[in-house]
């Protein structure tokens, strides 16, 4: 690996991975969620106070952007799947749009979470 | 079952039967399903999303109630159903790559799906006990 100069895209597909691996143990999160909802109130409470705490906020927002970030990459990797996007331009387009976008979804959505009463 | 073996006559040349197939025998399937989930789940992102933020810091009484009406819990459904399986899908192909014990690449692979499963089918329970009420 030394050999190579680190190039964006290199570091983009490494990042692809780390999300989709983050995503997968984040999935249980939403089946916490969904459990406890159908649990009763009592254990609503408690993914409601996770998830309202310092700590649970951080996760929340970090799983946020592994999920815009994935899914922006992932559109990337179709483009390419579908045989258009490999000039050099492109390319580097492409991964700084899928960098750029992910992080400006995480942002939108937290302000429309919190203009929604995700403050409550 | 090679041609030379199999007792049954075939019109199949030995190229077309393991053509598409490639090293894990099982052909081009999880890449098509990889691609089919993913492409399922950019088309519902946006109204999960929606349901997520009209939940956020309401009770559970609210949640239930929004959880159990048809149209949400169809696109939860749809939305665990894929995920599941892309990460399925997603964490074999990591394991596939860097595991490269034999042994520990099976057990890693099983509770790979025993996890993905296991996720899929805990989430549709929920949805589902919220839709039917009880």
């Amino acid at each position: 690996m030394q050999v190579y100069r680190w190039t964006l895209t290199m570091a983009l597909s490494i990042i692809h991975r780390a999300t989709g691996i983050a995503l997968y143990f984040g999935t249980l999160l939403l089946v916490w969620w969904l459990v406890a909802a159908a649990s009763g109130p009592a254990a609503y409470a408690h993914v409601q106070a996770f998830a309202g705490s310092i700590i649970g906020r951080l996760i929340v927002f970090g799983y946020t952007w592994a999920l815009m970030h994935h899914m922006l990459s992932g559109i990337r990797h179709f483009v390419w799947d579908l045989g258009y996007g490999f000039k050099a331009n492109e390319r580097e387009a492409l991964t700084w749009g899928a960098l750029i976008g992910g992080i400006a979804l995480t942002v939108l959505i937290w302000i429309v979470a919190y203009a929604n009463g995700g403050g409550r | 079952m090679s041609a030379s073996e199999s007792p049954k006559r075939s019109l199949r040349t030995p190229l077309g039967r393991v053509r598409n197939l490639g090293a894990a025998h099982s052909g081009t399937s999880d890449f098509w399903r990889q691609r089919i989930t993913a492409v399922a789940m950019t088309l519902l992102m946006i109204p999960a999303l929606v349901i997520i933020v009209m939940l956020l810091g309401r009770n559970q009484v609210y949640a239930a109630q929004t959880l159990s009406s048809i149209p949400v819990a169809v696109i939860l459904l749809l939305f665990i159903f894929a995920s599941a399986w892309h990460m399925k899908i997603g964490m074999q192909v990591v394991i596939e790559d860097y595991v490269h014990n034999e042994k520990l690449k099976l057990v890693s692979i099983m509770l790979n799906n025993f996890f993905s499963v296991a996720v899929a089918l805990a989430s549709t329970y929920a949805i589902l006990k919220l839709s039917s009420g009880v």
